[in-house]
């Protein structure tokens, strides 16, 4: 009996809705309904995500079916040891991010912390990786079409600004700030602080870490792997991989002609098949095949270098003294364009989801989830799974279709 | 029917009028009271008052292109600059119109306040989304203005490419702010979509939600879905500008023609994000003031996720002549005439409601009657538009101009208009001069017959779209138009002084001024902040039958046939075992 007196005491104290706890909103009747709303919205909201994001897959479909030498070309530029690695470090954070929801209705709020840190580091370090790899192509001139400036006979420019750093600035700043907050909270004894900036501050860190794996990967590529792999950027490098620098420009071009001769070869392997296809083609109707044979002459003309004048009717080959490679700003800058659009975007996503997962570090510090509040978890758990997954398609479309 | 009187010995229910401190125009004070409310109504009344502000500011434009085409080498903008004025003027009135007014006119500031309400909820499911949507709104209008006030615009709404991506004017302020407000459009529709879905009280069953509600809902899936896309088509044309990325940009090998195909992807639907919550509002409005049962209630609502659905197939149709496979444009040409199909069950429907119902000629009813006439016109001169031989000769002429006008002015503005008339005793509590309401919805009806019926004779002829000068034989059909266009603004000035006099002196607006059985009837005029304050007890929102003009009070009520009680049997007192 007295123990039932305190306990509606308790209640009676914060509010004089007794049926009403604190998360819940003033305009939902039941736990249910908000959390049933929550998800909906957010549900919604991952449907206009894909639409958003399903833009730039129509725009990378229609170039890479126009131009697919293009595409297998250029994507010899892309590191997939790099991407690999990425990919690996977004599905861990996927699986950390599933076990904070669960930890979350489970009520075990460090585990939850941890598990948000973990979620956290690992964006950092996928970005961390992704620097690295903007910063690589920048200086290569590897740019979209308007500003695209590679030349295969230099593939290094000389001086220019150092893009690494400028990209590291933001996240510099970012990283002193946390170990400042850090240190003064520890100064002042203040332990919500404490709590919140010790993860924070391995966040913040963890991009370095992202660099650093960047670094060593896209160096021990050089090797064995594609063409952009060879080059170890000055920049970061500094003085171990001085000495490979000379060794690198020659891998470079091994590669290069590497990969022309293999789209000729290519070619010539399919030039049995022709006959039977030309044969096909003869049919009015079978105008999707045309196009294929067309496609195969052209692209034999081309591999034989008795290509000279452009006598198709594509329409993007209006200007027809222009000398086919690949590596111009309207042909690899497109992809490049498209490379840059996506994974840009991507990465927009990504900053995204760690400023909610901060949002949610924080709160899950304070205590805020319980087994009938894990609604914002649950919701920027969704929201981190689908961007997971658009890289899952990302990667193999632009990295693996040599 | 409603006209009967009250039968004796009935009780009334009446829920009043609200004191000051529930009013939610009253219950709290202060201008921070408005910016940070998460009340709907309140954000309702905000973007009605920001649409009106962007549709005033959009029709003065229209005004002034009427009336550079008064003579055949353009009579207002003079000097050498004279074209390129006029292009960036016809550029802002469209541009503003679309994404500023019609887009967000209905479903956000009409449905922003009737949603709840008519839904039985407390408020939206998220009311703070649906304030950073009004905001959305606000940054998106001051990134057109921007666009004013800087280099000006000259593409056209649509901002085609190549041209888009070499002039000189401001095409990324403007983009940025069509960007943003796709993206508060996206989260009002998100918000009414899960609102409708979760948080419907017991008893609100799908099929006793009025239809305005269906419209709503249908033209969520529309905002939801197409949004998005016209969200990345923006942003990759603000990429070719700054970067020339070479997707859309022929320059560098990109293809023009897949702007036309991403842009229409979204404005086509768009155009039901327009249109279908008008058919929502008329729908409800030909019941109430026909006091009969809305005729097909299911097949109005069904029509509303139809045309919601085939509006997404059809985006082809804008693009006859730029560059499809003919099999292409036979395909887009046959589904665009299934769209007509839905669009044509809801006329017949309100034309059945109306049959053999008791008709009061107030002013929304006169609106929504115009709106009829004026829809079906619009509606059925698509036809001519969507069929490939008679496109490809009236294409780019005013053919294609008086075609959307009649739809969206006569068609979306119309309602809109209607709308308020009908909702505006419930948002204000206040009556407005019936008198002049019906006279203004006179002279806009013939002013705008006036202003766009000759457009369709021009564009037949061969007058071309966007022209800023014409031959001197059709002068005369310009004139007609321009003298109609300005009979239009004095009618919608009526309009707009007509209901701002009624807030200062109209007479105080019963609950229930029309006899409508929507649950925003129930509650008082203008509604309580809490809108409810128990879930309310939801009937058919189309059966009038109980709903009874008290001629005393001049208001509605909904009455209950006296019913004999049995007496409660007395309980004894000692416990039977």
């Amino acid at each position: 009996m007295a123990g039932e007196e305190t306990n509606s005491g308790g209640d009676h104290d914060h509010d004089h809705d007794h049926d009403h706890p604190p998360f819940l909103a003033h305009h939902f009747d039941t736990p249910e309904q908000q959390f049933d709303s929550g998800k909906l919205g957010i549900w919604l909201f991952l449907v206009t995500e894909i639409l958003f994001f399903g833009g730039m897959f129509c725009a990378y479909a229609i170039f890479r079916m126009l131009r697919p030498e293009v595409f297998e070309g250029c994507s010899q530029f892309l590191n997939t040891k790099l991407g690999a690695i990425n990919t690996g470090v977004l599905l861990f954070s996927s699986l950390t991010m599933a076990w904070a929801v669960r930890c979350s209705q489970t009520e075990e709020h460090k585990k939850l912390t941890g598990m948000l840190a973990a979620t956290l580091s690992c964006a950092m370090i996928f970005l961390g990786v992704k620097a690295i790899e903007y910063s690589h192509k920048w200086h290569m001139g590897l740019l979209p079409a308007g500003l695209f400036s590679y030349d295969p006979n230099h593939p290094h420019h000389e001086g220019g600004p150092n893009y690494l750093l400028w990209i590291c600035m933001p996240f510099i700043l970012i990283a002193i700030g946390t170990i400042l907050w850090l240190v003064i909270s520890l100064i002042r004894g203040n332990k919500f602080h404490i709590a919140c900036a010790k993860p924070l501050t391995v966040v913040a860190l963890s991009f370095f870490a992202g660099v650093g794996l960047g670094t060593y990967l896209e160096s021990g590529g050089s090797e064995s792997h594609a063409v952009a792999g060879a080059h170890a950027d000055g920049d970061h490098a500094s003085g171990e991989h001085a000495g490979d620098d000379a060794h690198d420009h020659d891998g470079d071009h091994a590669d290069h002609d590497h990969a022309h001769s293999s789209a000729a070869q290519l070619a010539m392997e399919d030039s049995g098949d022709l006959d039977v296809l030309e044969h096909l083609a003869s049919d009015a109707t079978n105008t999707g095949l045309k196009d294929d044979v067309a496609a195969r002459v052209r692209q034999s003309e081309e591999a034989s270098g008795s290509f000279a004048y452009n006598t198709s009717d594509d329409a993007a080959n209006t200007i027809n003294d222009v000398e086919r490679e690949f590596l111009t700003p309207s042909r690899a800058g497109v992809f490049f364009s498209i490379y840059y659009c996506m994974t840009g975007v991507h990465a927009i996503h990504i900053l995204a989801g760690i400023a909610v997962l901060v949002w949610l570090l924080i709160r899950s510090v304070r205590q805020d989830f319980n087994r009938q509040y894990f609604g914002p978890v649950d919701y920027v758990g969704l929201y981190w799974h689908l961007v997971d997954l658009i890289w899952i398609y990302l990667f193999p479309l632009l990295y693996l279709i040599r | 029917m409603s006209a009967g009187s009250i039968p004796s010995g009935a009780q009334i229910r009446d829920p009043g009028y609200p004191t000051h401190s529930e009013n939610y125009l009253t219950n709290s004070k202060g201008i921070m009271s408005w910016i940070f409310t998460l009340d709907h109504k309140r954000i309702g009344v905000m973007y009605l008052i920001g649409v009106t502000c962007a549709f005033a500011f959009a029709g003065l434009l229209a005004l002034a292109i009427r009336l550079h085409l008064l003579s055949p080498d353009g009579a207002m903008f003079k000097g050498e600059n004279a074209n390129n004025i006029y292009n960036q003027v016809f550029t802002l009135h469209g541009a503003v119109m679309v994404f500023l007014f019609i887009i967000p006119s209905i479903p956000a500031a009409l449905g922003n306040f009737l949603v709840p309400v008519m839904l039985g909820a407390k408020d939206v499911a998220f009311p703070r989304l649906n304030l950073c949507s009004f905001y959305l709104w606000m940054i998106g209008a001051v990134f057109f203005l921007m666009a004013l006030l800087g280099s000006q615009l000259d593409t056209g709404w649509t901002f085609y490419t190549p041209y888009s991506t070499t002039t000189d004017t401001s095409v990324i302020a403007a983009t940025m702010g069509a960007f943003i407000l796709g993206f508060s459009s996206i989260f009002t529709g998100l918000n009414f979509i899960v609102t409708i879905n979760t948080m419907r009280p017991p008893g609100m069953t799908w099929f006793r939600m009025p239809l305005f509600l269906w419209a709503t809902y249908a033209t969520s899936i529309i905002q939801v879905l197409a949004t998005p896309v016209l969200g990345i088509t923006l942003l990759l044309l603000i990429a070719e500008r700054t970067m020339h990325i070479g997707i859309f940009d022929p320059e560098y090998n990109g293809d023009p023609v897949t702007f036309q195909h991403f842009f229409w992807f979204y404005s086509h639907p768009a155009v039901y994000i327009m249109i279908l919550p008008a058919f929502g509002v008329i729908s409800d409005l030909i019941s109430v003031h026909s006091h009969k049962r809305i005729f097909g209630y299911r097949f109005i609502a069904y029509s509303s996720i139809a045309i919601a659905l085939l509006g997404f197939l059809v985006w082809g149709h804008h693009m006859f002549t730029a560059g499809m496979s003919s099999l292409t444009t036979i395909i887009f040409s046959a589904l665009t005439f299934t769209v007509s199909v839905p669009s044509a069950i809801k006329v017949f429907n309100w034309l059945a409601t109306m049959y053999k119902g008791s008709i009061s000629l107030t002013t929304p009813m006169c609106y929504a009657i115009s709106f009829i006439f004026l829809f079906t016109i619009g509606g059925l001169t698509g036809l001519h538009l969507g069929t490939l031989a008679t496109d490809l000769h009236l294409h780019d002429t005013y053919f294609v101009v008086a075609h959307f006008h009649y739809v969206m002015v006569g068609g979306t503005l119309v309602a809109f208009i209607g709308g308020v008339f009908h909702w505006w005793p419930k948002m204000f509590g206040k009556m407005y001069s019936e008198l002049f309401g019906r006279l203004s919805c006179l002279i806009v009806f013939l002013g705008f017959n006036l202003t766009f019926l000759p457009q369709f004779v021009l564009g037949s002829r061969g007058m071309p779209r966007r022209y800023a000068t014409y031959d001197p034989e059709f002068q005369s059909l310009h004139v007609m138009s321009t003298y109609g266009a300005l009979l239009l603004g004095v009618g919608l000035t009526v309009a707009l002084f007509t209901l701002l006099y009624s807030l200062i002196w109209g007479k105080r607006a019963p609950a229930n001024p029309w006899g409508g059985a929507t649950l925003e009837w129930h509650c008082t005029s203008p509604p309580p902040f809490y809108n409810f304050e128990r879930a309310p007890s939801v009937g058919d929102p189309y059966e009038f039958g109980n709903v009874e003009w008290d001629s005393e009070d001049e208001r509605y009520v909904s009455t209950e046939p006296e019913r004999k009680l049995v007496p409660d049997e007395q309980p004894s007192e000692v416990p039977a075992h």
